[in-house]
């Protein structure tokens, strides 16, 4: 199935991504034949076949007692932020 | 000549004050500032700190304390956080991104003493197997300038190939560390899954991400597999197992090993390269090794699998880069969908936005089920597969790449025939499995490498079958012309 440009804008905009005009019909020609060359999948007999996520069968999510480990350490994690004030990130006004 | 030894060997040096750990980080130093210009391996060079982690090594190794990598030096994948030094991932996104702590595989390195030269150049966030999609251009192939050296983790296997330090860490989801390995005619395992720590690494598909070793032999890997893997509580899924000593374990009879050829590996495999895995086997057989033909019948769905499961998870992971908290902001966004439409749109590259996108399409509604859980259907068979060869051999055996290193520029035009590169490392990395990429011979005077897979945490037995291998040829003592 091929995909159209229509599909590829919605794409995109799920994914949060701008692409501009000279890209949009390299990716609407690749994700084509990318899309084709995964549907291959659709040969392969997987009934009764269980999905799988991960790698390592019978590993569970650990559990680690509820106490503090972390030390505060905004003011170096903020370092690599854009925009910080206050301690805060700043984004453009979302409300009016 | 220290840049021709061993891990071992410049041990011995370090150990008996023939050299020291200053002495032998400024060699090193002086050998990148010489050779990477042409070859574009090291993007971040660390001259300062290294200088400074070197004179700390001394200082310990006059303290009295000892161990195989006190004040050997290495570089990093520019994948792994290093604190207070730029960690890019190759892209745009991250340029200006001071990692602001250490991931677990430095840290561990740090603490057994290894000195730190530099970041190598990879492709961007670990996509790629020609190293061609980093923001900070290609590595090229130090056999052939021309030619890429593979990727994703093309820059560690460059510099390792180029001598340009001992040692270099990589990175494999699909076949990053293996792939390169092959192509640039070093030695690359990538471990089980859950063996190394992912912690501080930054992620691409985490149910398939593995941190791993590239080094001029197996026997220098195994000193380095063994400093790095182990249980860390900060990675979710790293497996809680003791790590062995996979030094002791070299040099141990091969004698009864079940090797298994893997049918499908041969199936329109070029005769050289072929060949090649022939004689192999030869020498395996000779080493006492028996060899059987095994089969995975669902092997040829390996590749369509992973570019659904890994785009996948990669257009998950990679929604953190927002332009808010860290990486590339565009300018003057006009509202916060345009910070960050654009802040992605211009912070990424062409193919990290091509895999966004496969993820975001296969796991949207009315796609899933035909697509991401399909391919997760299709995983298990294929895990399956090798489960299957596991109970007719030890060990399986097969080229790492289908061809060798190609120009640059040959592919990159076209996503498919280059994500079938990857052909020959993908099931590994889909069942989670180790493997070892170990140079066997030239085609077209190009290094290819001899892949050998063994089931989960088999990584001692793989090391020893490389390790043997390698004492009775000498493939991987050869050196690319310049770099000797």
């Amino acid at each position: 199935m091929n995909l159209t440009r229509q599909d590829v804008e919605k794409i995109a905009h799920l994914a949060r991504l701008s692409i501009t005009e000279q890209e949009m019909p390299v990716y609407v020609t690749s994700l084509s034949s990318i899309v084709n060359f995964v549907d291959e999948l659709s040969r392969a007999q997987t009934g009764g076949v269980e999905p799988m996520a991960h790698p390592l069968d019978g590993q569970h999510q650990r559990l680690r007692p509820d106490a503090v480990t972390e030390s505060d350490n905004h003011e170096k994690y903020q370092a690599n932020a854009p925009a910080v004030q206050g301690g805060l990130y700043v984004v453009p006004r979302v409300i009016d | 000549m220290l840049h021709t030894l061993s891990i071992g060997e410049l041990g011995e040096k370090l150990k008996s004050a023939q050299i020291s750990s200053v002495e032998l980080t400024r060699h090193f130093l002086a050998r990148i500032e010489r050779l990477n210009p042409a070859l574009n391996a090291l993007i971040t060079l660390t001259a300062e700190q290294a200088l400074e982690a070197a004179a700390a090594a001394d200082a310990r190794r006059a303290a009295g304390e000892d161990g195989p990598l006190l004040g050997i030096p290495l570089i990093h994948k520019d994948i792994f956080c290093t604190d207070g030094v730029r960690t890019s991932c190759g892209s745009r996104m991250l340029d200006n991104f001071i990692a602001p702590y250490d991931a677990t595989v430095v840290t561990r390195l740090k603490a057994a003493g290894a000195v730190m030269l530099g970041k190598a150049n990879m492709d961007e966030f670990a996509m790629g197997s020609s190293n061609e999609t980093s923001y900070y251009g290609p590595v090229r192939n130090p056999w052939d300038t021309t030619k890429v050296p593979g990727g994703s983790s093309g820059g560690s296997a460059a510099a390792t190939a180029a001598r340009l330090a001992p040692f270099a860490t990589g990175t494999d989801t699909g076949g990053s560390i293996r792939q390169p390995a092959a192509l640039t005619g070093v030695t690359g395992i990538k471990p089980t899954y859950g063996r190394v720590s992912r912690f501080g690494m930054i992620a691409f598909a985490s149910s398939l991400d593995q941190a791993g070793v590239f080094a001029r032999s197996a026997a220098d890997a195994a000193i380095v597999l063994r400093a790095m893997a182990g249980f860390d509580p900060r990675d979710s899924t790293s497996v809680d197992a003791p790590v062995p000593d996979y030094s002791a374990a070299l040099g141990g009879p091969l004698t009864g090993l079940k090797i298994g050829l893997l049918r499908e590996f041969f199936e329109g495999l070029e005769a050289r390269n072929s060949a090649l895995i022939h004689e192999a086997l030869k020498i395996y057989r000779g080493l006492g090794a028996q060899t059987v033909e095994v089969s995975l019948p669902h092997l040829p769905l390996s590749v369509p699998t992973y570019y659904v499961v890994a785009p996948a998870e990669c257009s998950s992971n990679l929604s953190r880069f927002d332009g808010v908290r860290f990486g590339y902001r565009c300018e003057q966004p006009k509202d916060l969908l345009d910070l960050y439409t654009r802040s992605r749109g211009e912070g990424f590259g062409a193919e990290v936005k091509r895999r966004i996108m496969t993820g975001t399409y296969v796991l949207s509604a009315g796609y899933f089920d035909a697509y991401y859980l399909k391919a997760q259907k299709v995983r298990r068979l294929i895990t399956d597969d090798f489960r299957a060869a596991f109970g007719q051999a030890d060990l399986l055996i097969g080229p790492t790449t289908p061809t060798p290193a190609f120009a640059i520029g040959a592919k990159i035009n076209d996503p498919v025939t280059m994500y079938l590169n990857d052909i020959y490392t993908i099931g590994a990395n889909l069942a989670g499995l180790p493997g070892v990429s170990l140079p066997c011979g030239y085609v077209d005077e190009l290094p290819m490498g001899l892949q050998l897979i063994g089931p989960h945490f088999s990584e001692g037995k793989l090391l020893n079958a490389a390790h043997r291998f390698q004492q009775a040829t000498d493939w991987h003592a050869h050196a690319p012309r310049g770099y000797e």
